[in-house]
């Protein structure tokens, strides 16, 4: 059946911030959906909170809605466009829950709308652990024993039931939120009860633990005429026991033989039918007992899913737009294979190399947290390699990563401790983020594979790959750097930088003399059928082999550089950037050619880019490109961290790098340098000193005065930054970090408490700056920029100010010789601008701005650092928007038990929304709302402010009582309260005892909490923020936030909500 | 990993590849051909349908799961010699009993691993399926090449004799089940079945199983059987098989096929649909580089649907040389080329491809199903009987 004639318009719902389990890889899915739909001549319509997002640009989708995805929002929208359809497959768990409350509360009925891709039958099936169950023993299928627990009593008699160990699982929630193993009887009780709490239906799926099974996972496809095709098998390297998305995952499967892998393929068919899921993707996991090969089914989502995005970039199928044209009627047979073009889509690829994924973990960002996998997901990122060996595969997975890893590094001391084998073993028997790693050290210790086994369960297949690359180490280090030398070892896939540690030299050594051997990798394409077609797309991967099978052309190329891995402080809206160049750049008539490792992006589409090279971001394998296709230029500024680094050694090695300096971004990095250029330019920045040991200091920061902020000087991102009151925390503070290096500076700034914190984002072409936007904080300055909100336009900063901050601003990109993008972060304290930072590239701010102010900064930034001018593109003057734009992050506190939700100069949040009205408090009311912070409109607030907050309380607690809510505080913000004049109840401190604030919240008579904490007393309130989380109370650890947050429920209760599309805002 | 002795793969058109052996010392020679399943590597090295071929896994990790006595196609391997790009020495699987090298070692097969297999199979798809010679004992690679080129190839030999039972036998054992193996079928149970004749040119156990699952009592008849001797066994239907080679250069076969057309119900596959072309009349070729795998999409023509099927041919039907005789009912739907035909009041019908499959999908295995159908509607309808069945499965739909 051809394209369905009833349907004319479509709404896709996206997945919404990016939050642990949920990533940019529902961008990816949503982008080529909606190009898919598009094409087919739909009228799509788009609803997206995430401003970072591809699929929010506005000439993405016919209308786009940056709105909070609630189900009051998504009926106004619906009611307003009347689309024919809704697509809820490609937008992740959040989607399809949003479906299922559109489908439940009759909105669809009422505005004659249907799902497509998946029923709400279906869905339900696939999503209700018990209907799920039930189907799978219909149809004949082992699944785990288990049972619903909905109350503790429940949680009694299963135990009764199936013993432990057992995995408890809240139903509907994200990426296993809540999830976890029991295996004692306490720890049994507190996890049921907790997994209850996590639950939005309060209902927990107790489950017979197969830990230590082997994991396999298929992404399976089925069309109308139900004809059903397997995508990919995917084999969880960590065995059942660790979340998929904690898991390295490899594909194809490894260790099956063709009778195993079809009775999975057989079960995956059947399911996929009995589910009834009707079109598209979906991603169905078993467990595998090792001994026996007995089959159990774990779970299946009824819609594409990372491992979708995983397993389209490891086969080159695209199944999200796949998924979107079987949606609206095609079936497999009708739509061409886009890599053979003379093949259909309707088989199954077929790979001839290996894919590895391996997680990407930020353990070090929360304090407390446990560095242990379990259950419930806690990668924030992961990157992908290809490789014609499992092993060169994961020696290419490993460098992607950007932890510092270039292969299996040994931890070992040398020679090795008397304990290092006990505590190896006990590290090899524990999933974490470093395992693989002590899996090799074990087998260095000389401990078996078979004992490395029994610890791990990791399959002895694996482990003996690892072997075979521990084993090479000694031949290595010491046999001779020659021709047949390279050629042995490259294809296992020691890079130089590895092969230089294990003979104690330098990696250009190494890399000199292997050019000198001749020695240089070969390109092979991703083509689905392991050539037996020619391919069209040049969809690449190195490896070190016989045959280059694409030659570079001649035209005029550019490179740009992706963000690698997403993690905490560099994600998503890297990778908008870097796909608005390439598009910009292949407009201008350039050959653009994208380098990215990262499976959930858009930019690593192969149809975004002329070319794709799916490669780690080494400099050895950025090299290896760059001297094969010469380029016009490199883009490095647009991906983040990531090629920012490797700006000076390309530049060094004679590769043009576009736009902004090397130098001049060394400029803006190097505290000296820096200092330099402020002082000449006579502008200011808080004082600030070097200090190198405890003495140091303490008298340097008795000489900027507290309190400072204080920070490692070797790291990046804010990461251990904090703010320091006293001299008491500040001595805790540097024997922690000196113990951690003894070897770096620590930096000591100035803190301006209270300063207000601005962003300004900025275009220049060498001759023209145009601002970009000015984004007031509502946080004052000492969160880190990546965690406050802002708001475009400013809403308290002078018109004197603003053009001060353009002054400064434009002064530092020609001073600085930028071409392309520079965000410039300042704090305004006591009238006065302080510069606190210049990042001469792109930054995270510029999908959000660019969004708010319509205009597609990071398309020009790529044009103006390919030559143009800002003239030609006729971008000269800054544009101010009416209406307002705020921005919120959002936070994984919920995923790391025990860890504190107070925010501070670390960035910490993984995503962001957008909210976007015409006045600043309905916009941050829609921010508040998207980033799911219910702002309550009735009810009581408990308050709990440090001192020197107390002066900020006044409007909070008039415009709180004003509007009716009723005020609780412990003892001294309720003295202040009343002395303000208004009532307040009081309440206990924690540590002074029951009944205290903590029993009120769990009593449910909280509506939102204020906390801010003094750094001495967090101990005591941390369990106040806990709970909040827990109870998902919207709260505020700022006063600005909640002073924001009373004036967004001001106008949540006068003003209408109104939602609109990005388009009908910019088209004034 | 054991490094093994050196090795070449030389092509006749002159192409080399150096890597190492692997699996027996020696040296082979046969037409060089490519698979793309990336499971089964047993299967297929025991499938006689290769005989005279140098087999090339495009996955490039083989050995990976070992051998065992249940995933044998046949008794032997019949590959003449095995390509692979890394060699696992290691086998990890609950079900492994052996190490791929020591297996083909054993079977006196000749492997090399290490070389750049998806060069070899992008040189074939351009250049065509060839003759090569593996060696690892003669390392001139000038000399190897003149072997090569002086190698007999495929076209117009009979290498169905060098695979086929010398002597009748019957088949009791039925499909394979995890924890049970494969599983014998009870005299109780195969008392009323119907009897079928597989005429064996080289047939793959999973076929044989895969019958006797579906309810037959079969015996196993050499090739050579005239269609005499085949109806003297008196059977309700008849099964041809797969096998090796050039389907033309068995004029035997196919004279005896026309023989029995008619008569009783009859079901071919691969070797056995190409023989039935030949002896309605048609015409076979040769294609560049065959279909060697297990992801094929094939469409029935009559309900639409798309089956994803197992391949391994070198050889097709000409399509047009079969006008009237029989209908197209399955197409290829990568290069259409014929994958299954129906007889036109005559009650066959046959597949180019392996509903058997082993390796591969089993989404095709109703055709057993529908050959038991048509050998028990037969004694009623006769010539009827094939479009009876189909009509009433179109109904059922």
């Amino acid at each position: 059946m051809p394209l369905r004639k009833d349907l004319k318009s479509v709404l896709l719902i996206g997945s919404g911030p990016i939050v642990i389990g949920q990533a940019c890889e529902f961008d990816y899915s949503g982008t080529q959906a909606i190009k898919a739909l598009r094409e087919e001549g739909l009228r799509l319509i788009l609803v997206n909170s995430n401003p970072a997002t591809i699929m929010t640009d506005p000439d993405l989708a016919d209308r786009t809605y940056i709105e909070p995805m609630t189900l009051a929002v998504l009926t106004k929208i619906i009611e307003r466009e009347r689309p024919d359809a809704i697509l809820p497959t490609v937008g992740g768990q959040t989607a399809l829950n949003l479906a299922i409350e559109l489908a439940e509360a009759g909105v669809l009925d009422r505005f004659k709308c249907e799902l497509i891709g998946a029923k709400l039958g279906a869905i339900k099936k696939a999503e209700d652990r018990d209907l799920f169950k039930q189907a799978m023993l219909k149809i004949g299928l082992e699944v785990p024993r288990s049972a619903i627990a909905r109350s503790a009593a429940d949680g009694e008699r299963v135990l009764g039931e199936l013993g432990i160990p057992v995995i408890i699982r809240p139903s509907r929630t994200l990426g296993g939120t809540g999830g976890s193993i029991a295996r004692e009887l306490d720890d049994y009780r507190a996890k049921v009860a907790h997994g209850l709490e996590q639950s939005p239906s309060h209902e927990v799926l107790i489950e017979q633990s197969v830990e230590g099974w082997k994991e396999f996972e298929l992404e399976v496809m089925r069309d109308t005429a139900d004809n059903v095709v397997i995508i990919c098998s995917i084999e969880n390297l960590d065995p059942m026991g660790v979340h998929t998305g904690d898991s390295i995952t490899v594909a194809p499967a490894q260790t099956l033989t063709d009778k195993e892998y079809q009775i999975m393929r057989d079960a995956a068919i059947r399911i996929i039918r009995e589910i009834g899921v009707d079109t598209g993707g979906s991603n169905i996991q078993f467990a595998i007992e090792p001994r026996t090969g007995r089959m159990v089914v774990i779970e299946m989502n009824p819609r594409v899913s990372r491992s979708s995005a995983l397993a389209s970039k490891a086969t080159g199928f695209p199944i999200a737009k796949i998924a979107a044209r079987l949606a609206v009627g095609y079936r497999l047979d009708e739509i061409p294979n886009d890599i053979t073009r003379m093949t259909p889509s309707c088989f199954e690829p077929t790979i001839d190399y290996v894919v590895t994924k391996i997680p990407r973990f930020t353990f070090e960002k929360f304090r407390g947290a446990a560095d242990e996998l379990g259950p419930q997901m806690k990668s924030v990122g992961e990157a992908m390699a290809i490789g014609r060996t499992f092993k060169e595969s994961l020696q290419k997975a490993l460098r992607s990563l950007e932890i510092g890893s270039h292969g299996l590094e040994s931890g070992l001391s040398k020679p090795p401790s008397a304990h290092a084998a006990v505590q190896i073993r006990a590290q090899v028997a524990t999933a974490s983020s470093h395992r693989l790693y002590h899996l090799a050290d074990a087998l260095r210790l000389g401990i078996t594979r078979a004992e490395v086994y029994q610890l791990s369960k990791i399959d002895p297949w694996f482990i003996d790959a690892v072997a075979e690359l521990v084993a090479e180490e000694k031949r290595i280090a010491r046999e001779p750097l020659g021709a047949s030398y390279f050629r042995e070892f490259k294809p296992m896939g020691f890079s130089d930088r590895r092969i230089a540690e294990l003979r104690g030299i330098d990696e250009a050594a190494v890399a000199s003399a292997r050019r000198e051997a001749g020695v240089t990798p070969v390109f092979k394409s991703v083509d689905t059928c392991g050539a037996e077609f020619e391919a069209f797309t040049p969809y690449l991967y190195s490896t070190y082999e016989g045959e280059d099978e694409a030659p570079p052309t001649a035209r005029k190329k550019v490179i740009i550089l992706g963000g690698g891995p997403n993690r905490i402080g560099q994600g998503i809206e890297f990778d908008y950037c870097c796909v608005h160049a390439s598009m910009a750049l292949k407009e201008g008539g350039f050959e653009t050619i994208m380098v990215n490792c990262n499976p959930e992006t858009v930019s690593t589409d192969y149809d975004i880019s002329d070319r794709l090279y799916f490669e780690p971001l080494t400099f050895e394998d950025v090299m290896a490109i760059a001297e094969r296709e010469k380029p016009f230029g490199v883009i490095v500024q647009f991906g983040g961290q990531t090629p920012l680094k490797l700006a000076l050694p390309l530049a060094r090695a004679g590769v043009p790098i576009l736009g902004t300096s090397p130098d001049a971004i060394d400029r803006a990095e190097d505290r000296e340098r820096f200092n330099a250029m402020v002082t000449r330019l006579g502008l200011r920045q808080p004082e600030g000193v070097l200090a190198r040991g405890l003495e140091d200091a303490i008298a340097g920061a008795s000489k900027v005065g507290y309190p400072v902020l204080i920070r490692p000087s070797y790291v990046l991102g804010g990461r251990a930054m904090e703010v320091i009151p006293n001299e008491e925390e500040l001595r805790r503070y540097v024997t922690q970090a000196l113990q951690a290096s003894e070897r770096h500076p620590l930096l000591i700034d100035r803190y301006l408490q209270g300063a207000i914190e601005v962003d300004v984002d900025a275009i220049a072409d060498g001759e023209t700056v145009v601002i970009g936007g000015i984004m007031e904080h509502v946080e004052h300055a000492g969160i880190h920029s990546g965690d406050s909100a802002c708001a475009i336009p400013p809403t308290t900063l002078s018109a004197a100010i603003q053009q001060e901050l353009i002054a400064q601003t434009k002064m530092l990109a020609r001073e600085l010789g930028v071409i392309g993008l520079i965000n410039i972060q300042y704090a305004i304290y006591g009238g006065e601008v302080f510069i606190l930072e210049v990042n001469p590239r792109a930054s995270r701010t510029i999908p959000f701005v660019s969004k708010a102010i319509g205009v597609p900064l990071a398309k020009y930034a790529a044009l103006v650092m390919a030559g143009k001018k800002l003239s030609e593109i006729g971008f000269t003057t800054q544009r101010v928007p009416t209406h307002v734009a705020v921005k919120e992050s959002v936070f994984p506190f919920g995923r790391f038990p025990g860890v504190d939700t107070i925010l501070g100069p670390e960035m910490k949040s993984t995503g962001e929304v957008m909210g976007i009205d015409t006045t600043f408090a309905m916009a941050f009311a829609k921010a508040e709302l998207a980033a799911a912070s219910n702002l309550p409109d009735g009810g009581l607030v408990f308050i709990s402010v440090r001192d020197e907050d107390k002066r900020y309380l006044e409007p909070i607690a008039r415009g709180l009582a004003a509007m009716g809510f009723d005020l609780i505080a412990t003892r001294g913000t309720a003295n202040h309260i009343r002395n303000l004049g208004f009532k307040c109840e009081r309440v206990n401190k924690v540590l002074e005892g029951s009944p205290h604030i903590v029993d009120a919240m769990k009593d449910g008579r909280v509506a939102m909490v204020v906390n801010t904490p003094d750094a001495s007393g967090t101990r005591d309130s941390f369990s106040i923020r806990r709970t909040a989380l827990e109870l998902r109370l919207p709260y505020f650890t700022t006063m600005a936030g909640a002073k924001a947050a009373v004036e967004g429920i001001f106008a949540l209760k006068h003003e209408p909500f109104e939602v609109r599309a990005l388009q009908d805002y910019h088209r004034a | 990993m054991s490094k093994g002795r050196e090795a070449i793969l030389a092509l006749a058109d002159g192409r080399i590849f150096r890597g190492r052996a692997f699996g027996a010392v020696g040296e082979t020679v046969g037409e060089a051909v490519f698979n793309t399943a990336m499971t089964g590597y047993q299967e297929v090295l025991t499938d006689p349908s290769y005989k005279g071929q140098l087999v090339c896994m495009t996955y490039p990790e083989i050995g990976n799961v070992g051998i065992n006595a249940e995933d044998a196609e046949s008794r032997r391997v019949y590959v003449e010699g095995f390509i692979v790009k890394e060699y696992w020495e290691r086998p990890s699987n609950w079900r492994s009993e052996m190490a791929l090298g020591k297996y083909l070692e054993e079977a006196g097969v000749v492997g090399i691993e290490g070389i750049d297999t998806r060069a070899l199979v992008r040189h074939l798809r351009t250049r065509g399926a060839q003759e090569a010679v593996i060696s690892s004992v003669d390392l001139d690679a000038e000399s190897l090449v003149r072997k090569a080129k002086a190698s007999p190839g495929l076209i117009g030999r009979d290498l169905v004799k060098e695979v086929t039972s010398a002597e009748a036998y019957d088949w009791d054992f039925g499909d394979w089940k995890l924890g049970r193996g494969h599983v014998r079928m009870s005299h109780e149970a195969m008392r009323d079945a119907p009897t079928i004749v597989a005429l064996d040119y080289g047939i793959k156990l999973n076929i044989l199983r895969r019958l006797v699952a579906t309810g037959f009592r079969v015996k196993v008849i050499p090739a050579a059987s005239s269609a005499e001797q085949i109806l003297a066994h008196n059977p309700d239907g008849i099964f041809l098989s797969n096998g090796p080679g050039d389907p033309a250069a068995l004029p035997y076969a196919y004279r005896a096929i026309a023989g029995v057309l008619g008569k009783k119900p009859v079901f071919g596959i691969c070797l056995g649909h190409q023989l039935i072309g030949l002896a309605l009349g048609g015409k076979t070729y040769k294609l560049a580089f065959g279909h060697h795998g297990a992801n094929h999409p094939v469409m029935d023509l009559r309900t639409r649907r798309v089956e994803i099927t197992a391949q391994n041919h070198g050889f097709a039907v000409d399509d047009e040389s079969l006008r009237r005789r029989a209908k197209l009912s399955h197409l290829n739907l990568n290069d259409n080329t014929v994958e299954g035909l129906q007889g036109t009041g005559v009650p066959f019908f046959s597949v180019q491809y392996h509903p058997e499959a082993s390796p591969g999908p089993h989404d095709s295995s109703y055709l057993f199903a529908r050959f038991k159908k048509l050998v028990e509607a037969f004694p009623r309808y006769g010539a009827e009987a094939l479009d009876r069945i189909l009509a009433a499965e179109a109904s059922a739909q």
